[in-house]
């Protein structure tokens, strides 16, 4: 191999380096500020005014706590496994960064812009469990443990489902690759998955909220029961990075739900005479990012409203609901994809 | 090229290590936890083979759902390695012989004279434009389709016996019907009493 290769794979490795820096520092503060969000919106939906007191507002609320869980000590149980104990919080941070690798921002901007991406944030979402499992197994700890079996349940139950709703997706825009999906939903707000696959959507985005094992499907945690579930043992840093894994799992399902059924970077006023020039300056990925956030809160909305769920109806409704309605779906969508029914599967 | 060699040789290394380590590890959960460890190498080594449906689908199948379930009940299992060695010896006589003839088989079948580079020539490489993934599904929902069709019937009859076999209702295992609790009324649960107010303060 000569010289100049050599030189190319560094220089190709290096772009690709900061690219990934320019995507994951503003998801890090996109995680630090939704829990901000999560404390403010709570706090007002149930009277209370929330974090109020580090910076104007609160603002510096969630830098403060990250300064204070990085300088907390690190505690290892004196009976647990160790090794796996501390690889535990990776696993589970490694695959919620690396789905992003995928995500079009805006028409091309993608890291890499794999062939069949649906199946790669598939597979990525569904391997996030291991950090789970092997935290609850590795501590040593009952109420760990007990986490850490609900989890593992409940991921593989509501995967199924997911998977179906985006066989839904893939049916409707003849391509597994996330900027064709988006591609194919141009034309007008009712042109966008949402309408026609409404089913499929509404149950992708509740599995996504039993994937990340947020309320009201959190069991995997349950202070309630069992203290704090899976990541009971664990302190300071490797307790952070459980935390952080959480929210940047959550805001990838929220841009995943922005990009195969509202549109992803689409303007909503699309196709309508007034309003498409007057918004035709704003950048595709403010509005992927607005889509986004209307998920988020949503998540944040729910963690307020529902009271968490009983083992055994998660159970129910991910196994003898979910499944059922994506699996009629699917046939009501093959007979429109082979009518032809406009205007999407024209 | 020869940066593709390198990770080939990286990934085969960790490979044929973690393969090693599923069957002389002592702790079964780590025996476990190695196995997903192949199986990840091994989709490294199918996506620079250009098959990344497959290397893919692999991860997703395999170390996200079966090895899910492997760990889930390995971690239930309380077992002790100790007795299950202790017939070692007694059980090599047997053991051997069919250990060799295993071996010979993969060696008669795998071997230079089908699978040489003479025989099977490099495949051709193909551009970015190239999808693995519809090249698979052309081939296996049209030349295939029947084989396809057949294997999915099986799986689902398998699948049935599976449920079939282990589905026994308990007598007294106690369970909730949803549709009865769901139609439950407010005049069944609560009933609202007026009181008079307490005078003497």
């Amino acid at each position: 191999m000569n010289e100049i290769s050599l030189i190319d794979w560094i220089i190709t490795g290096g772009w690709i380096l900061i690219k990934i820096v320019v995507i994951v520092a503003p998801l890090m503060l996109a995680v630090a500020y939704l829990t901000y969000a999560e404390r403010k919106i709570i706090g007002y939906m149930q009277l209370r005014i929330g974090p109020n007191r580090v910076g104007p507002r609160g603002w510096l609320q969630p830098i403060a706590d990250a300064l204070k869980l990085m300088l907390k000590e690190i505690i290892i149980p004196a009976n647990s496994n160790r090794y796996l104990f501390v690889v535990a919080p990776t696993l589970a941070i490694g695959p919620a960064l690396a789905a992003w690798a995928v995500i079009p921002f805006d028409d091309g901007l993608v890291l890499a812009d794999v062939d069949a991406s649906l199946l790669y944030i598939l597979a990525l979402t569904s391997i996030g469990v291991y950090g789970v499992i092997i935290a609850g197994w590795a501590a040593n700890s009952k109420y760990a443990f007990l986490g850490a079996m609900r989890s593992a349940a409940q991921i593989v139950a509501y995967e199924i489902a997911m998977g179906f709703a985006l066989v839904g997706v893939l049916m409707a825009a003849g391509s597994i690759n996330l900027g064709d999906i988006v591609r194919a939903q141009e034309g007008s707000l009712v042109h966008w998955f949402w309408l026609p696959l409404l089913p499929l959507f509404l149950i992708y985005f509740i599995s996504g909220v039993a994937e990340t094992n947020r309320a009201p499907f959190d069991v995997a945690e349950g202070e309630s029961e069992i203290v704090a579930g899976f990541h009971v043992e664990y302190s300071g840093m490797t307790f952070a990075v459980f935390f952080l894994a959480e929210y940047a799992n959550m805001i990838l399902i929220a841009t995943l739900a922005a990009l195969m059924f509202l549109g992803g970077w689409l303007s909503p006023f699309q196709g309508v005479p007034l309003l498409e020039p007057m918004f035709a300056w704003v950048p595709g990925m403010v509005w992927l990012m607005l889509k986004a956030a209307l998920f988020l809160f949503c998540y944040l909305w729910f963690r307020a409203t529902f009271p968490r769920y009983r083992y055994d109806q998660i159970m129910r409704l991910g196994w003898k609901v979910f499944i059922p309605i994506t699996i009629v779906w699917l046939a009501i969508e093959g007979a429109a994809v082979v009518g032809g029914l406009g205007p999407w599967f024209d | 090229m020869a940066f593709e060699k390198l990770v080939f040789y990286i990934l085969a290394a960790i490979l044929v290590y973690a393969a090693t380590r599923v069957i002389t590890v002592r702790n079964p959960v780590h025996a476990v936890l190695h196995l997903v460890l192949a199986f990840f190498t091994c989709s490294g080594l199918w996506l620079l083979l250009e098959a990344e449906f497959l290397a893919i689908t692999l991860v997703l199948v395999y170390v996200g759902a079966v090895m899910v379930l492997f760990l889930f009940v390995v971690m239930m299992l309380d077992i002790n390695l100790a007795p299950m060695k202790e017939g070692f010896v007694r059980y090599l006589p047997v053991g051997l012989p069919v250990a060799l003839l295993m071996l010979l088989e993969m060696y008669l079948v795998v071997r230079a004279k089908y699978f040489g580079v003479e025989q099977m020539p490099l495949p051709p490489r193909h551009g970015a434009d190239y999808s693995n993934t519809a090249e698979l599904g052309g081939v296996l929902y049209t030349d295939y389709v029947y084989p396809f069709e057949i294997a999915a019937v099986i799986l689902l009859v398998a699948i049935v016996a599976a449920i079939a076999l282990t589905m026994r209702r308990r007598p007294d295992s106690k369970y909730q019907n949803p549709a009865q609790q769901i139609s439950v009324r407010r005049q069944d649960r609560v009933r609202l009493v007026r009181m008079e107010a307490d005078k003497n303060e």
